[in-house]
């Protein structure tokens, strides 16, 4: 197992280096924009995906919205997980939803 | 990187899924029946031996472990409440170097609710996982390394192949 697993949300090189952007320090929508040649409403939806899968938070300051990388260090393997229990139960959902064996009937005496 | 990480809150990773059975048998599929579900890549086996069955001791304190082809036997942790057919919860307690650590305990709390369809929802909280604290440190730095990010996208790219 490796923690890439957790990086499908960072397989796009775009997403990657609105990432990267953010490791400096907590950044808003517009100054990524600034920055690169992404439009805001691509850069807002970037960070979207980014924050469902736990990489990156976001906070009010003031009337502007500050977005930076999870502070807790655990960004990467909680994204890991999040994407591991899915798939888990996904599989665990076919595995239920198989038709039922045919039951074996006790014989009656 | 600010020096004071293992005391942040995390999250927890929480999951709903819905399945179209009774919560008496996603219950029993969950627990006794995880070898048949359990994707066979996630083993933790230090010598790779392929998975041959994925064991939950059906009791509080029973072992979460996995078994591998050669008999060799893989903690991943144990159940802390037993409550059949509604609620179960586990200790996962695999480092983030994919080791059992008998020292790290993140707890995974799954809840079984049945609808009026005769369907399930199953309720999934992976929580406590600031615990891993400073413990991803290297792994963290790795990522930041100059190119750490491609290598691994690399290997993940191999591994959908």
């Amino acid at each position: 197992m490796t923690y890439a697993m957790a990086l499908t949300a960072l397989a796009d090189p775009t997403r990657r280096a609105v990432f990267e952007r953010l490791r400096s320090g907590p950044v808003s929508v517009g100054e990524i924009a600034t920055d690169m040649p992404v439009s805001r409403p691509a850069v807002s939806q970037h960070l979207k995906v980014l924050k469902d899968a736990g990489l990156v938070r976001d906070e009010a300051h003031g009337a502007r919205r500050m977005y930076e990388v999870d502070p807790s260090g655990l960004a990467e393997l909680r994204a890991w997980l999040d994407h591991f229990w899915d798939e888990a139960l996904n599989a665990f959902k076919a595995e239920v939803e198989l038709p039922s064996q045919p039951r074996r009937r006790k014989k009656a005496r | 990187m600010n020096g004071s990480t293992t005391t942040a809150y995390v999250e927890p990773v929480r999951k709903t899924i819905r399945v179209q059975a009774t919560p008496a048998r996603a219950f029993e599929v969950f627990t006794a029946g995880m070898s048949r579900w359990w994707m066979p890549t996630h083993s933790i086996s230090p010598t790779k031996t392929p998975i041959a069955a994925v064991v939950i001791e059906p009791r509080v304190g029973g072992r979460w472990y996995e078994r591998g082809t050669d008999g060799s036997e893989c903690d991943w942790g144990r159940v802390l409440v037993w409550e059949p057919p509604t609620r179960l919860v586990l200790a996962w307690q695999i480092d983030a170097q994919w080791n059992f650590d008998p020292a790290l305990l993140t707890e995974v709390e799954v809840r079984f609710d049945a609808q009026a369809s005769g369907a399930t929802e199953v309720n999934l909280e992976h929580r406590q996982l600031e615990r891993y604290g400073d413990a991803v440190a290297g792994v963290r730095a790795a990522l930041a390394s100059p190119g750490g990010w491609s290598g691994l996208l690399e290997q993940y790219a191999r591994a959908l192949e």
